[in-house]
């Protein structure tokens, strides 16, 4: 993409407009998407705090065999909430707010389509989350079914804080459906003259294809808690087999919703690592148009390919083949994805600055995590690998690994733009040197664990497990201390450092550093001229 | 363009809602869809909850069915239950009668209603029930017991692969439900 910008620096004019309201009333009543976007991501990585500590809690538990820290309900109920967390309130706000602050710096547009409804979907967040972690202190605990919540787990067995989970699943859900009609509305309406979809720049792209997906199941999602809703309260039997409902109906509508999700957060973090790849390998990136096919290819699977989360639930034959079939089919565009970033690579002029550095990891890990999904995609391996620590290890190269370290390259490639100061490079490195030790020493022998038959879920062990686990935990700790070290250079990097350039990556590309470093408040209220 | 942006965006989102809102409905589409499905192709094991015609197809004497009886007790129904015989072999086409025992041992009157359920899934067509105490409520007062009868016969159209098939009864207590 070539773009030959004339750059609105008339600064008067910015300050002319800019009548910020100050204090706590700026952030709740600000339509700046730019305020919006650094709200969003300052609450996921708070949630990601919070579900970090309850992660810490876990691995306490498991670091030696036997109960000794906390009671099996309460680690049910740390499983259940750590998971919540991490997917809607850490992941997905995060990749919201990326979004938030880039795609109308990227397209050109002065802000979001629609501002109110953009503070109203963020602040909406904090109320879920705090009706969430308040079934904490009610009588029978927090929700303790597992983020799933198959029924009849939480419905006839629920402890009492099935509705608390409900509202907080309802909240999130519409505060999500805002965030992604936001940006659908902006991105095909707010483009600046000259920018054809195939110009836009593949992290909008990819956002473009997510906000679908969002709107296409969080609806469906919305349904499912529902239903679990009535079922729990008002008596009817959509999943009790006693009123002539069926439990494993459940598990259909909950993953028609769930596996789209799990691209939901993977499919940004694509978007991002193709931003980054390229600026540090100083080439373009390799097969753009083949990355937008890919990307929509693998949102349509999505939807096909539900049932390979309920091999062991007694389908028939031709329904394993056909979703076992479908699964491995993903592998097909995700491939040409991975292909593509090392092709871009390829005979580039690579340098490692801390975004490439988690990109590349990305890139690595993110594949070996894809690599034990195809394991899992496999109908008859599946039944021994089902609900072991070997699903534990896929999810988690694949959350982690991939969709939190692409957050990472994304948040360390924008954050001089964001605040106008370099980061802090040696504290950076090491925050990427221990994450990536602590990382696989985490989760890398969850593989053997889960191979060896160790089932997930469970506050306790056979002995033989004990080792690896206590690696495991050690590898946990390690990692979530090192996430600390993220926190201290993003504060050093807010309050100074070394002036950012416009563009302080020299093969960056893209309208977002044709703005000054730290961006203005107000960005493009002339649209900029694409050729 | 004729249309102002703001149109432009209005419309966007009006169809964007539209989508929310289908989508929301299809959640709910599903459970229909998935019960007609499921009584069209048998998956979820579910049986016909209603009194099969007698066999007019033969016996088929070439081939013999393990039929495998076993029994749950959803929570907190205070009974006993079980199969009386846990596992019988037949002919496809030939009738069996089999009795299952539920003794209440409790000291309150309980309604308990039995739902069966398949093993594999796809042989829920097949199994055919002319008579079964799971068409009916069972009442049972305070420590009362009784002998359950269920006569069936395998279709003889069973698919040639399936030699075993397995019968799961669970018992629900639907006193309140019932009385309501």
């Amino acid at each position: 993409m070539t773009t030959d910008v004339i750059q609105d620096t008339d600064h008067q004019h910015d300050e002319h407009h800019d009548h910020k309201m100050t204090g706590l009333k700026r952030w709740l009543y600000t339509t700046n998407h730019k305020d919006i976007g650094s709200m969003y991501l300052w609450f996921s990585f708070i949630m990601f705090l919070v579900g970090g500590a309850m992660a810490m809690v876990i691995r306490a538990e498991l670091f030696q065999p036997g109960l000794q820290i906390i009671e099996p309900d309460f680690f049910n109920q740390m499983t259940t909430v750590h998971g919540l967390i991490m997917v809607f309130g850490a992941i997905m706000p995060a990749f919201t707010g990326l979004a938030n602050w880039m795609i109308p710096m990227m397209v050109g547009a002065p802000d979001m389509a629609l501002p109110r409804l953009n503070n109203w979907s963020f602040w909406i967040l904090p109320f879920a989350f705090s009706i969430l972690l308040m079934s904490f202190f009610i009588g029978g605990g927090a929700p303790n079914f597992g983020w799933t919540f198959y029924a009849p787990l939480s419905t006839t067995y629920s402890n009492g804080s099935t509705a608390f989970f409900v509202f907080a699943v309802h909240i999130m859900g519409i505060s999500s459906i805002m965030g992604a009609i936001n940006i659908v509305v902006t991105i095909m309406n707010m483009r600046a003259p000259g920018m054809t979809y195939m110009k836009m720049p593949l992290f909008v792209w990819t956002f473009f294809i997510t906000a679908y997906l969002l709107i296409a199941v969080m609806p469906v999602l919305a349904g499912t808690v529902t239903m679990v809703l009535t079922d729990t309260y008002f008596g009817t039997s959509f999943f009790d087999a006693a009123g002539g409902g069926d439990p494993v109906m459940f598990q259909h509508i909950f993953w028609f919703f769930g596996h789209p999700e799990v691209y939901i957060m993977i499919l940004p973090a694509f978007g991002i690592v193709s931003t980054t790849i390229p600026a540090f390998s100083r080439k373009p990136l390799f097969g753009y148009s083949s990355m937008v096919y890919a990307t929509a290819s693998i949102a349509f699977l999505s939807f096909i390919v539900w049932a390979h989360h309920m091999f062991t639930t007694g389908m028939p034959l031709f329904g394993e083949l056909f979703f076992m079939y479908c699964t491995m089919l993903i592998a097909v565009p995700t491939g040409v994805k991975v292909f593509n970033w090392v092709a871009t690579m390829w005979r580039g002029a690579i340098s490692f600055e801390t975004p490439m550095l988690f990109s590349l990891a990305f890139v690595i890990l993110f594949t070996i995590g894809g690599f034990s999904g195809l394991m899992l995609a496999m109908t008859p391996v599946d039944f021994q690998y089902h609900d072991t620590y070997f699903v534990v290890a896929h999810f988690h190269y694949v959350l982690v690994t991939g969709a939190l370290f692409s957050i990472y390259a994304g948040a360390y490639y924008w954050l001089p733009k964001w605040t106008g100061y370099m980061y802090d490079d040696a504290l950076s490195k090491w925050h990427f040197w221990c994450s990536l030790i602590s990382v696989n020493l985490l989760f890398f022998p969850m593989h053997f664990l889960g191979l060896a038959g160790m089932p997930r879920r469970i506050p306790d062990y056979a002995l033989q497990f004990a080792d690896f686990n206590k690696w495991v935990s050690i590898g946990g700790f390690a990692f979530g201390l090192s996430q600390l070290i993220f926190l201290a250079v993003v504060i050093k990097c807010i309050k100074g450092g070394k002036k950012a350039e416009a563009k302080p990556w020299d093969g960056a590309e893209g309208l977002e550093w044709t703005v000054p470093s730290p961006a203005p408040y107000h960005t493009f209220e002339k649209p900029p001229k694409i050729d | 363009m004729t249309k102002t942006p703001d149109q432009n965006v209005q419309k966007t989102v009006k169809k964007l809602v539209l989508v929310v809102f289908a989508m929301f409905g299809f959640g709910f589409a599903m459970v229909p869809l998935y019960d007609v499905f499921c009584d069209i192709t048998g998956l979820n094991g579910k049986t016909a909850n209603t009194a099969a015609q007698v066999n007019d197809k033969g016996v088929d004497e070439s081939r013999i069915v393990t039929v495998q009886f076993i029994s749950h007790l959803s929570k907190g129904i205070p009974w006993q239950f079980e199969p009386m015989v846990r596992e019988i072999k037949v002919h496809p086409g030939e009738m069996k009668l089999v009795k299952f025992y539920a003794k209440n041992e409790s000291s309150k009157d309980i309604i308990g209603q039995a739902v069966p359920s398949v093993s594999p899934g796809q042989a829920a067509l097949y199994f055919q029930k002319i008579e079964c105490f799971c068409f009916n409520h069972q009442p049972l007062k305070a420590r009362e017991d009784v002998e359950m009868a269920l006569q069936f016969y395998v279709d003889p159209e069973l698919p040639e692969h399936i030699s075993t098939l397995t019968l799961s009864y669970t018992l629900y207590d639907v006193t309140e439900s019932v009385e309501s």
